[in-house]
């Protein structure tokens, strides 16, 4: 899976592109782990190329967003989320652990 | 009826959900509710992998879809351990997010997905999980 990281001055955009399942799911939670245990814990993940992500891939998402806001010291929000994955966290229950932003200039910008 | 066996491997998740949606295609489900299909397919094969067989490559997935004119049925087999769905906990996401946990969460959504879900182990040690989604 190709999965990129882009250093900004308050965040890090993490991009991934194509099937996130349990087959590549651990290499996002790499992407993500490298990030935090760098005590970088204000992310951006650019989803405007994400076909599909199980729950598998969702929990490597909750996981990432637990490590950032413990002690308040960030946020994993989600940037250009197709509306089939949007509706999938959704009926999982799961989409309000997420800030959604249309866009990754104005995820990058709520920072 | 569409009818493949692939290795229980994470690497086969792909190719059931190509196998899985090439019969869903037929029906023209709109894109979210065939989109939904798929994440409950590969729920499902997740759990056969992880928890039927404890790990990769101990057994195979027979998955078969049955198309008919407003509805798709889903089976998919496995001889790994018996799944009893009712020794599953129920989810509960109204909690802090640090004590989230999502175990039961797949199941939980497997069920919202499809209209009919069924789990049964036959005496001859098959597992037999059968998913029907209408139109």
């Amino acid at each position: 899976m190709d999965i990129t990281t882009k250093q900004f001055r308050r965040c890090d955009l993490v991009k991934a592109v194509g099937r996130i399942d349990s087959q590549t799911a651990p290499e996002v939670r790499d992407a993500f782990e490298a990030l935090t245990n760098d005590g970088r814990f204000r992310l951006v993940f650019d989803m405007s190329e994400v076909t599909f992500i199980s729950s598998v891939g969702v929990w490597v998402l909750l996981e990432t967003q637990k490590a950032c806001k413990r002690y308040n010291r960030g946020d994993l929000v989600i940037a250009n989320v197709n509306e089939k994955i949007k509706h999938t966290l959704d009926l999982a229950g799961l989409l309000s652990f997420f800030r959604i932003y249309d866009d990754v200039l104005e995820a990058v910008g709520s920072f | 009826m569409y009818k493949a066996t692939f290795p229980g491997r994470f690497k086969s998740l792909a190719e059931i959900s190509e196998f899985v949606s090439r019969a869903i295609n037929e029906i023209g489900f709109d894109e979210t509710t065939a989109y939904t299909i798929l994440v409950a397919v590969d729920e499902a094969c997740t759990n056969i992998i992880e928890h039927a067989y404890g790990g990769e490559g101990r057994g195979d997935i027979q998955c078969s879809c049955d198309v008919s004119e407003d509805s798709v049925t889903i089976i998919l087999r496995d001889r790994g351990k018996p799944f009893d769905p009712s020794t599953v906990p129920e989810p509960n996401f109204s909690v802090p997010l640090q004590e989230l946990d999502l175990c039961g969460a797949g199941l939980v959504l497997i069920q919202k997905i499809m209209d009919e879900t069924s789990f049964v182990s036959t005496p001859d040690g098959e597992n037999v999980l059968t998913m029907i989604k209408r139109k």
